[in-house]
């Protein structure tokens, strides 16, 4: 039973960064209909540059801000020169630039660093505490969570309470409503790009220091996680990617301590398929709102 | 108000409208009337610039639109409303209607505007927080007119209107399409399929064949009637 609880734990939170992570991916889907796959590069890549920053000042803290800025710029430059010029008349043709940036970045990360571990420290303590002779949570397990529970109020406010939100709303749902009535879409779906890799990046420097490190394909396995955390919400829907998130975060905890760490993975492809066989718009989409 | 000179536009290069000739005064109502592929949502939507000029010019109030982007025109009075689909149905009635209003400046007209679009449409008032997509057709038409009404136009593209809706409805509609004009002096592009409503209220009438201009007059013109509307 110790051993179920410090699972449960444990798993919610990884949960919680799989949360974050699907969450990026789900802006982006909402408002282009592109499964962005270099999101997981796009992450590793701004976590070494928070980390280079950290290592030449020795703050986590100014590389943790580092990372995230560099993140919203990614993210924004990345919509804005790349992205824009697809044609979307196929979703296919946004999954190939995607993976093709996925190439690019991950080549270039490991020309520029080197493809060895690089060692990415957390900024706090990964002891778990002890309640009754039983591990619970550690002092960075907290920080995930109020990391993401932040990311997630600060979004949800973002989108239902202010003008930008609803401008972003409009203009990820109609496109051509929105420009008639004086949004600049374009500018809209670079804020919605910027966001989701800042997004993305807080999710890697929280998660790295989890993993074995920094490395150029460090982020590979994550995404393939946090992309079954997604399609089991539902790629439209927010918050049903937190519960996915969450779902999934559970399931690798269970599965790596009951039957190993090498078997997760296969146990989240397992959940996908299920998911994509059974119900595939996700447990919590609404999209038959979009087809009235 | 609105001059269309030898306009040419259509999609892919292809030419839907061909040398459209256009004279809307300001406060007048005008039809654009026509069968089914005509070209008369081919011309609003080129007017609103979702689609590009291929030849000719579009001015209003005497500036040349070439060029001006379409998130633009609404700051410059012009409010299109699209046929059929204009509501953003995954937002609730009160966010389409405030959207359409936060492009403008003066917040405090932008809440008013809100105010009057509730007291006129009282059937939005009461589902303020329902989603588009639980509106019937006829409230989701109210509700897109009503969001354009919030941007205070000058110059009002409607597409379809009555689509829809039930005629006594589509009779409020013109009625306040006209007390607009007579009111505020606003100024009305119809197109209508729908060709009683539409000459009960239209100024003039303008109609479209096969993207080309074949008649113009005022709307109880008989001959116009007779020769392409078939009554």
């Amino acid at each position: 039973m110790d051993r179920f609880v410090y699972l449960t734990f444990d798993g919610l939170s990884r949960g919680a960064v799989f949360a974050a992570f699907a969450l990026a991916l789900v802006l982006i889907w909402r408002a282009t209909r592109i499964v962005n796959f270099a999101q997981g590069a796009m992450a590793v890549a701004t976590a070494y540059a928070g980390f280079s920053v950290s290592s030449a000042t020795g703050s986590y803290w100014l590389g943790f801000a580092v990372a995230i800025v560099t993140g919203l710029a990614l993210g924004a430059v990345t919509e804005r020169v790349v992205m824009r010029f697809v044609d979307h008349s196929s979703h296919l043709n946004g999954v190939v630039v995607a993976l093709g940036l996925v190439l690019v970045i991950q080549g270039g990360l490991g020309m520029i660093y080197g493809n060895e571990y690089r060692p990415a420290a957390a900024p706090f303590s990964r002891d778990a505490f002890t309640v009754g002779g039983v591990a619970l949570l550690s002092r960075f397990d907290l920080f995930v969570f109020a990391a993401v529970g932040a990311v997630c109020v600060l979004l949800a406010l973002l989108f239902t309470r202010t003008a930008v939100g609803l401008r972003m709303r409009a203009a990820a749902f109609a496109p051509d409503v929105a420009r008639l009535l004086g949004v600049h879409v374009g500018g809209m779906l670079t804020l919605g790009w910027a966001l989701a890799a800042g997004v993305g990046s807080l999710a890697g420097m929280l998660v790295l220091p989890t993993e074995l490190g920094l490395h150029p394909n460090a982020m590979d396995v994550v995404f393939v996680s946090a992309f079954t955390a997604a399609v089991v919400g539902g790629l439209d829907s927010a918050p049903g990617s937190v519960a996915g998130g969450l779902v999934v975060g559970l399931i690798v905890s269970y599965v790596s301590g009951y039957l190993g760490a090498t078997v997760a993975p296969i146990a989240v492809l397992v959940l996908l398929v299920v998911v994509l066989l059974g119900r595939p718009g996700g447990l919590f989409s609404r999209g038959k709102a979009r087809t009235v | 108000m609105l001059r269309v000179e030898k306009l040419t536009a259509g999609y892919g290069g292809i030419p839907v409208l061909e040398d459209i000739d256009l004279d809307v005064r300001a406060g007048s109502v005008v039809a654009v009337l026509g069968a089914n592929g005509a070209g008369k949502t081919t011309l609003l939507r080129t007017l609103s610039g979702l689609l590009p000029l291929q030849k000719g010019r579009v001015l209003i109030d005497g500036q040349d639109m070439r060029g001006v982007r379409t998130e633009e025109m609404v700051r410059r009075g012009v409010a299109h409303v699209p046929e059929g689909r204009g509501v953003v149905t995954e937002l609730t009635v009160d966010e389409n209607l405030r959207l359409g209003g936060l492009w403008r400046k003066d917040r405090a007209d932008a809440r008013r505007a809100l105010d009057e679009v509730y007291e006129l449409f009282e059937p939005l008032a009461r589902r303020r927080r329902f989603p588009g997509h639980q509106l019937s057709g006829g409230e989701r038409q109210l509700l897109a007119l009503g969001r354009a009404l919030v941007g205070r136009p000058k110059l009002l593209l409607l597409d379809e209107p009555s689509l829809g809706l039930a005629p006594k409805i589509t009779a409020q509609i013109m009625t306040l399409l006209a007390d607009l004009r007579d009111r505020t002096g606003l100024t009305v592009l119809l197109v209508e399929q729908n060709v009683r409503s539409a000459l009960a209220v239209a100024d003039e009438a303008v109609v479209l064949a096969l993207g080309r201009v074949v008649s113009r007059g005022t709307a109880l013109d008989d001959d116009l009637r007779h020769a392409y509307l078939g009554f």
